[in-house]
C-alpha cells in the first residue's frame, strides 16, 4: 500500500486557530472571580532577611491578600521543595522554600506573593512591601566557586560543591602514554535562557466541591508536575489536575517544576479563588531556569594522523543557587562526549558547583550542546595543532557503518552502556561538505584575502541520543460519528504533534487525516504521559501511536469481518470506511463509525460476543533502545577585521533522524535548532556583575538572533532508520542546535587563521574578536 | 473603592470594523486594552518592552507595537489586530501563506509576524528577501529560525506585485 | 510588568500645554512612546503626571522656509523617511534613519522624541548635531531658541527644563555639491548603535573644502569632531586624510559599560569615521 501521509510534508492541523489569533493560551483564559497575583523577587543575590513588612501593601484597596512564607501557614515555612531527579551523586541537595525563609540566594527568588483583583493593582502592592535584607557575599562566576576563600552561597555551607559526574572508560593512563601528541585546550561555555516567546504562566482554580485544583499551566511535562505536586502536598493525584493549553514555546526551562506552580495552587485554596500569574519579561530573566556557564579544561592524545587515543579533563559546572532539576543538566554534558566519534578512552570529571545566581535546568539540547561543542574543540584543536584538515580528523575518528551497534564505553543517565544504533557519519560529512561547496573553498577563501575580506569555514560534527524513556501513553478511539480521537500524554509547545501523531494513525488505521480529534496534555482526560524534552517525543508517542491505531484497526477488521461475513483477509480501510478488497470478488463495506456503535450501543443493544465495549486502544510502546540521530554542520562567514563584525554567509546541515513522519516539520526543528545554537555562538549572553547581579534584563541587552543576522540554511536529510522503532523514526527537536556553535565558532578562526586567532570561548562577539586580533598582533609582533 | 483613585476616560475606537464605547483606565497599554477588555486575546504579550513584537497590531493601517501604546490614545482610531485579518474563515494571503510554508511552530509570535508582514507588503508589494527579513527584524520568533516566515513573506509580496 | 498611576493629560494647544505645565509637577512628557512607554511597563519611571504631546496641533510637519528646513518635534520618524522634502535636502537624514529601530517603532517614533531623549547613540541627535540644527523650545516663559551643540548638557540630559517642550527643529542644509555618509555598527539590525558617525563633505578640485563629522554612542553625548573637521579642510580627499581624521577619533575619550569597553568604541568611531568620509567624498566628487 502507498503511503498517504507517513513521510509526506502535511501542511499543520494546529496552525489554522493560530493564523487567526484563535490560539489559546494560559494568559488568554479567564474565570469568573480570577485574581491576579504578583510575586517579590529577591533584588540582591544572597543577602539575610531579618524581616518582612507587608503592612502598607495590604492597605492598598483592590489588593485580597499578601503572603509571605509565614502566611502560607503550615507545613510551608519547614517545607522546603524537592528535586525533580535526585541522584546519589547529590551531595547537597538544597532546594528552594516556596517563598525565601530567612534567606535570599539568587536575584529574582521568590519572596512575596500579592493577590488583587488586577495585574496593575497587585504591581502597586509589590512597591509598598518592605523588607530588610542583610546582604551577604555573593558567588558570580563558577570558576571560583570552589576557591578556598570563595564565600558561602548559602548561609552555612562548607563548600559549594553540590556533585560530581564523571565519564570514565578504556585505559585513558595508557592512552597518553603511547600518544604520538598529546594537545591541551581551556574554554569556556556559556548557554543563557530558553526564551521561548511566551513567559511561563499558571491559573490555579481550586474547585471546593470536588476538593480538587486544576492547574493551567506552562508546562512541557504535565504529568511530572501534577506528581511532584502530589507528593509535596502529600494528597492523591487524582486531587490535581495539569491542564497545558496552547503553550508559546519551551525550550526546556518551561520543564519546571517551580516554586510558583505551587504558591499558586495553595494560594487558590486559601483563597477560594481562581488566581493567575503571568510571568512577566523581567521576570523570566531572573526566575526561569537557565543554563549558565561550563569552563572546561582539556587534554587529547592522539597519533600522527590525527587519530584520537583517548581525552580527559574537568568541567566546572555552573547549577546557580538551587537544584530543582538534580544532576540532569550535568549528565547530559558529560556522557555525550565521544559524539560520532569511536574514542577509546575518556577520563572527564564535572564538578557541578552553587553560584548565586538563577537556577539551572536544561535549555534546548541540554548538556548536549555543550559536550559537542568540547568534542568538536578537541577536534580543531588536533587539526591546528598537527596541520590536518578538519574534515580529515573527523574521517579518520568516526565510528565507521560497518560497527553499527557501537558501543562507546560509556554509562547512560539510566545506568545502561551507551550504544549507538544506527546511522553513516561518514556519508553525512560528505554530504555537507560537498553542498557547502567545501571543496573549492580554499581558492574563494584566498581570492576573498587578496581583496582584504576574510572569508572562514567551520564544520560540526554530532550524534543526539533521542527518545529516552520511558514512554508517553497514547489513546486511539473511532468514535460513532466516525471521528477518530487521539490523545497523548505529550504536551505540545509548537512542535506540531496534532499533526505528526495524526498522520501515524491516519495511514495505519486508514481514515482521512481530517477525521482526527486531537486531545493532549491535560492530567484530567489522557493517558499517562512523561515529558516533551530531549527530542523524545516522536521516538516514544510515535511508536505508541501506531500501537494503538494498529490494535483498533485489527478490533475493526476483526468485527467488519463478522458483520459483512467475510473473511478478514479480504477487507481493507480505506477513509475509514472498511471494505471488501477487489480481489474478493465481493461489494459490501461498513463504516468505522458504525462499528464504532456496535461497540457501544444503549440500553437497547448488546455488545457482539467475543468483543469489549468500545473501539479503542491504548498503547505505552516506546523504542526498545535510544535512536541516535546523527549530522554534520558547515558553516561559512565573513569577518570584518576593523570592527570585528561576523557575517553568517551559509549554513549547511546534513541530518539524520531516521525515517521523517513530516519533513516539512524537521526542516522547520532543525533550522529553528540552528538559530538557537548562533544564538549560543554569537549573541545571548545573560551577564552579571561580580556581585551576581544580573545586568541583562530586557531584550536590548540579552540578544536573541532575528532574522536579519540569519545566513540562508540548507537541510539536507539522510534517512538511516532505527532499528528501536517499526518507525524507523529518531527524535528531530535538538539535532540542530547540538553542533552549531563549533561549526560558528570554527569559521570565525578559519577566517582569521592568517592572523593566528583561537576563539574557544563563546558566545564570541565583534569586541572579543578585535581583542583576540590585537592579542595575535602582539603575540606575532613581539615574536 | 479602588475605582476612584482610577484615573478613566472614554474613548471610542473601532476594532475590526466594529465600534466600542469603553471606559479604560489611562494607565492601561493598548495591548492590554484589546486582550482584557474587549477579550480580543489574539494579540500578545512577549515582553512589553517593545523588542519581541508580538503585539504588534495596526493602527490606521501602520504596523505598531500595541504594548508602547496607550489604550487612550487609540481614541478616533482604526484598529485591525490579528482576528480581524480573515474574511469569515477564508484567510488572508498572508496567513495562508504561512500554513504553506510551515513559519509558525508554537504561534506565539505568530499574530505579530503577521501584521507587520500585512503592513509592510502593504506599503511595499514586491518586497525581496532583503527586505521582508528587515521588516520583521524587530519581531522575535524562538521557534522557526525565521527562514519558513521570510519565504512566507516573500511568496506574498511576489504575488502582491504580480497582481496589482 | 504595567505602569503604576499616573494622572493622565492631553492638551490640544501650546497654550493649554503651556497653562498646564505651570501648574504641575513630577511631569513625564508622552511623545512617540518608543522609550518612555517601556520604561513606564517597567516601573523605572513613576510620574504623578504623563502629558501627551500627540493631541498638541501644529506640532508635527516639514516645511522649507527660505533655505531652512522645519521640522515640528512630533514628526514621526516614517513620514521623515518618506519625506520628498528630507531626501532632496537632507539625504544624511534619510540615510540615517534607515538605522532607527524597526518600521514598526519609526511609525510612532518622532524626531523631537529621540531629541529630547538623547541617547547617546541614537542616530537623530548624532544628525542634528551634524547639521548644526537650531532648536525651538516653549515653556511658560514663552520660546527659547537652543543651538544643537548646547543641546546635550551631559548623559541623556537635554537643555530643557523640566516645564519645557521642544516644539520645533530647524535645519539649514549645506547648499551647493556635498557628499554625505552615515554608518554605524549595532549588534543586530535595529538595535541601538555602539558607535554611529555621520558626515558632510564638500570637495573642489580633489580638496577639501567644508567638512563636518558628527560621532555618537562613543561617548556620554554625541559630539562632532571638530580637531578632525578643521583639519581635513584643504586636504586632498585620500585614504592617507581620511586616516588621519580616524585617528582623531579614536584618541578621543570613549565611555565603557557593562557590554563595551572604551577601546571598543575608539576603534569602531575611528573606523567608521575614516569608512564615511571615503563614502562622502565618493558621493561628492563621483557622478
Ligand atoms: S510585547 Fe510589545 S514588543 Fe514585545
Ligand atoms: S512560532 Fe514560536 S515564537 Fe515564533
Amino acid at each position: 500500500m502507498g503511503m498517504r501521509y507517513f513521510g509526506t510534508s502535511v501542511q499543520r492541523q494546529e496552525d489554522k486557530k493560530f493564523l487567526m489569533g484563535q490560539g489559546r493560551y494560559v494568559d488568554d483564559i479567564e474565570f469568573v472571580g480570577m485574581l491576579h497575583g504578583a510575586f517579590l523577587r529577591a533584588d540582591i543575590a544572597h543577602a539575610k532577611i531579618n524581616g518582612i513588612d507587608t503592612s502598607a501593601a495590604r492597605e492598598i484597596p483592590g489588593v485580597h491578600a499578601v503572603y509571605t512564607l509565614d502566611d502560607l501557614g503550615d507545613p510551608y515555612p519547614n517545607k522546603p521543595m524537592t528535586t525533580a531527579y535526585a541522584s546519589p551523586l547529590l551531595k547537597q541537595t538544597i532546594c528552594q522554600h516556596l517563598l525565601a525563609k530567612d534567606e535570599v540566594c539568587f536575584v529574582g527568588q521568590t519572596v512575596a506573593l500579592v493577590v488583587a483583583e488586577s495585574r496593575h493593582i497587585a504591581e502597586d502592592a509589590l512597591s509598598r512591601i518592605v523588607v530588610d535584607y542583610e546582604p551577604l557575599p555573593a558567588v558570580a562566576d563558577c570558576r571560583n566557586a570552589l576557591d578556598a576563600d570563595a564565600p558561602a552561597t548559602h548561609l552555612g555551607l562548607d563548600s559549594n560543591l553540590v556533585g560530581n559526574f564523571y565519564g570514565k572508560f578504556g585505559d585513558i593512563d595508557a592512552a597518553f602514554a603511547e600518544a604520538s601528541h598529546t594537545f591541551k585546550v581551556d574554554f569556556h561555555e556559556h548557554r543563557g535562557g530558553g526564551h521561548a516567546t511566551e513567559c511561563r504562566n499558571i491559573i490555579a482554580n481550586y474547585d471546593a466541591g470536588k476538593d480538587e485544583t486544576t492547574v493551567y499551566l506552562t508546562t512541557q511535562a504535565p504529568f511530572l508536575i501534577r506528581r511532584l505536586m502530589a507528593r509535596y502536598f502529600e494528597e492523591d493525584e487524582s486531587k490535581i489536575r495539569v491542564i497545558c493549553p496552547d503553550v508559546g514555546g519551551g525550550f526546556g526551562p518551561k520543564n519546571g517544576p517551580y516554586a510558583e506552580e505551587f504558591v499558586l495552587a495553595i494560594v487558590s485554596k486559601q483563597l477560594q479563588r481562581p488566581v493567575k500569574w503571568i510571568e512577566d519579561r523581567r521576570e523570566n530573566f531572573v526566575a526561569t531556569n537557565q543554563q549558565g556557564d561550563q569552563m572546561w579544561h582539556m587534554e587529547i592524545a592522539c597519533e600522527d594522523d590525527g587519530k584520537i587515543l583517548g581525552a580527559r579533563g574537568r568541567v566546572i559546572h555552573d547549577m546557580g543557587a538551587y537544584v530543582p532539576y538534580g544532576l540532569l543538566l550535568p549528565a547530559t554534558s558529560v556522557f555525550p562526549l565521544p559524539g560520532p566519534y569511536a574514542l577509546p578512552a575518556l577520563d572527564v570529571t564535572l564538578d557541578a558547583v552553587f553560584t548565586n545566581k538563577t537556577c539551572t535546568s536544561p535549555v534546548r539540547g541540554a548538556g548536549r550542546p555543550n559536550a559537542a561543542y568540547a568534542m568538536e574543540r578537541l577536534i580543531e584543536t588536533v587539526a591546528r595543532g598537527l596541520k590536518l584538515d578538519p574534515a580529515d580528523v573527523r574521517r579518520r575518528n568516526f565510528v565507521r557503518k560497518d560497527q553499527f551497534p557501537y558501543t562507546t564505553g560509556g554509562t547512560l543517565p539510566s545506568g545502561d552502556p551507551a550504544v549507538y544504533d544506527s546511522g553513516d557519519f561518514h556519508s553525512l560529512l560528505d554530504m555537507a561538505l560537498e553542498n557547502a561547496g567545501y571543496e573549492d573553498f580554499k581558492e574563494r577563501q584566498a581570492a576573498a584575502r587578496q581583496e582584504g575580506r576574510y572569508l572562514g569555514m567551520g564544520i560540526s560534527s554530532c550524534i543526539e541520543d533521542t527518545g529516552f524513556g520511558p514512554y508517553e501513553g497514547v489513546k486511539v478511539k473511532v468514535q460513532p460519528s466516525g471521528k477518530v480521537l487521539l490523545q497523548t500524554g505529550a504536551a505540545s509547545q509548537g512542535q506540531g504533534h496534532q499533526t505528526v501523531f495524526s498522520q501515524i494513525v491516519a495511514e495505519e488505521l486508514g481514515v482521512d487525516i481530517d477525521s482526527i480529534v486531537y486531545q493532549s496534555a491535560d492530567t484530567g482526560t489522557v493517558p499517562h504521559g512523561v515529558a516533551t524534552a530531549g527530542s523524545r517525543v516522536t521516538a516514544n508517542a510515535g511508536p505508541a501511536s501506531q500501537a494503538a491505531a494498529r490494535l483498533v484497526r485489527k478490533k475493526a477488521l476483526k468485527l467488519a469481518a463478522e458483520v459483512l461475513e467475510i473473511d478478514e483477509d479480504d477487507l481493507e480501510i480505506e477513509d475509514g470506511i472498511v471494505r471488501a478488497t477487489a480481489q474478493s470478488g465481493r461489494n459490501v463495506n461498513i463504516s468505522l463509525g458504525d462499528l464504532s456503535f456496535k461497540l457501544t450501543p444503549l440500553m437497547n443493544g448488546k455488545v457482539p460476543d467475543g468483543f469489549e465495549p468500545e473501539l479503542e486502544a491504548t498503547s505505552f510502546t516506546s523504542s526498545t533502545g535510544v535512536p541516535h540521530a546523527s549530522g554534520s554542520s558547515v558553516a561559512e562567514v565573513e569577518v570584518d577585521v576593523e570592527t570585528g563584525e561576523v557575517k553568517l554567509v551559509n549554513y549547511v546541515i546534513a541530518h539524520d533522524c531516521g525515517k521523517m513522519i513530516n519533513p516539512m516539520l524537521v526542516d522547520g526543528q532543525i533550522i529553528g535548532g540552528v538559530v538557537h545554537g548562533i544564538g549560543n555562538a554569537l549573541f545571548e549572553r545573560m551577564v552579571y556583575d561580580e556581585n551576581a547581579q544580573p545586568m541583562s534584563m530586557n531584550y536590548g541587552e540579552y540578544l536573541l538572533p532575528i532574522a536579519t543576522e540569519m545566513p540562508p540554511f540548507e537541510v539536507l536529510h539522510q534517512e538511516t532508520p532505527s532499528p528501536h522503532n517499526e518507525l524507523g523514526v529518531k527524535g528531530a527537536g535538538e539535532g540542530g542546535t547540538i553542533p552549531a556553535a563549533n561549526a560558528i565558532i570554527a569559521a570565525i578562526e578559519n577566517a582569521l587563521e592568517p592572523f593566528g586567532v583561537v576563539v574557544n570561548d563563546h558566545p564570541v562577539d565583534p569586541q572579543r574578536i578585535c581583542e583576540l586580533l590585537d592579542e595575535a598582533q602582539a603575540r606575532s609582533g613581539a615574536a | 473603592m479602588s475605582e476612584q483613585l482610577k484615573d478613566t476616560r472614554d474613548i471610542t475606537v473601532t476594532v475590526n470594523g466594529k465600534s466600542y464605547q469603553e471606559a479604560v483606565e489611562t494607565r492601561l497599554h493598548l495591548a492590554d486594552f484589546l486582550r482584557l477588555q474587549l477579550k480580543l486575546t489574539g494579540t500578545h504579550l512577549g515582553c512589553e518592552h517593545g523588542v519581541c513584537g508580538a503585539c504588534t497590531i495596526l493602527v490606521d493601517g501602520e504596523a505598531v507595537r500595541s504594548c508602547l501604546m496607550l489604550a487612550v490614545q487609540a481614541n478616533g482610531r482604526e484598529v485591525t489586530t490579528i482576528e480581524g485579518l480573515a474574511d469569515g474563515e477564508e484567510l488572508s494571503p498572508i496567513q495562508e501563506a504561512f500554513s504553506e510554508h510551515h513559519a509558525l511552530q508554537c504561534g506565539f509570535c505568530t499574530s505579530g509576524m503577521i501584521m507587520s508582514l500585512t503592513a509592510f507588503i502593504e506599503e511595499n508589494p514586491g518586497a525581496d528577501e532583503a527586505a521582508i527579513r528587515e521588516a520583521i527584524s524587530g519581531n522575535i520568533c524562538r521557534c522557526t529560525g525565521y527562514q519558513s516566515i521570510v519565504a512566507a513573506g516573500v511568496a506574498v509580496a511576489a504575488k502582491q506585485a504580480g497582481g496589482s | 510588568m504595567k505602569p503604576g498611576r499616573f494622572t493622565y493629560h492631553d492638551p490640544t494647544t501650546i497654550d493649554e500645554l503651556t497653562g498646564l505645565l505651570a501648574s504641575l509637577e513630577d511631569v513625564k512628557f508622552l511623545a512617540g512612546g518608543q522609550s518612555l512607554m517601556p520604561m513606564l511597563n517597567m516601573r523605572f519611571t513613576q510620574p504623578d503626571h504623563l502629558v501627551d504631546l500627540n493631541g498638541i496641533d501644529g506640532l508635527a510637519g516639514i516645511a522649507l522656509n527660505g533655505a531652512a528646513l522645519e521640522i515640528g518635534a512630533m514628526t514621526r520618524q516614517a513620514t521623515l523617511m518618506k519625506s520628498g522634502e528630507i531626501a532632496e535636502h537632507l539625504p544624511v537624514m534619510q540615510a540615517a534613519l534607515h538605522w532607527v529601530g524597526h518600521f514598526q517603532t519609526r511609525y510612532r517614533g518622532t524626531i523631537g522624541g529621540s531629541l529630547c531623549h538623547l541617547d547617546p547613540s541614537a542616530e537623530l541627535p548624532l544628525i542634528a548635531l551634524l547639521c548644526d540644527a537650531e532648536l525651538t523650545v516653549v515653556g511658560p516663559e514663552g520660546e527659547r531658541s537652543v543651538a544643537m551643540g548646547d543641546w546635550p548638557l551631559a548623559y541623556m540630559m537635554p537643555n530643557l527644563s523640566e516645564q519645557e517642550i521642544l516644539k520645533l527643529i530647524s535645519i539649514t542644509p549645506w547648499g551647493g555639491h556635498h557628499g554625505f555618509a552615515f554608518e554605524e555598527i549595532s549588534r543586530r539590525r535595529g538595535d541601538f548603535a555602539i558607535v554611529g558617525v555621520g558626515c558632510q563633505l564638500a570637495v573642489e578640485n580633489g580638496s577639501i573644502t567644508k567638512a563636518a563629522i558628527a560621532i555618537g554612542g562613543a561617548d556620554q553625548v554625541p559630539y562632532r569632531l571638530s580637531e578632525a573637521e578643521a583639519a581635513l579642510i584643504g586636504q586632498p580627499a585620500s585614504e592617507e586624510t581620511f586616516a588621519a581624521a580616524g585617528e582623531v577619533a579614536r584618541q578621543k575619550d570613549a565611555m565603557s559599560d557593562a557590554y563595551i569597553t572604551a577601546a571598543y568604541r575608539q576603534r569602531l568611531a575611528n573606523v567608521l569615521t575614516k569608512r564615511t568620509l571615503a563614502a562622502a567624498a565618493q558621493r561628492a566628487t563621483g557622478e
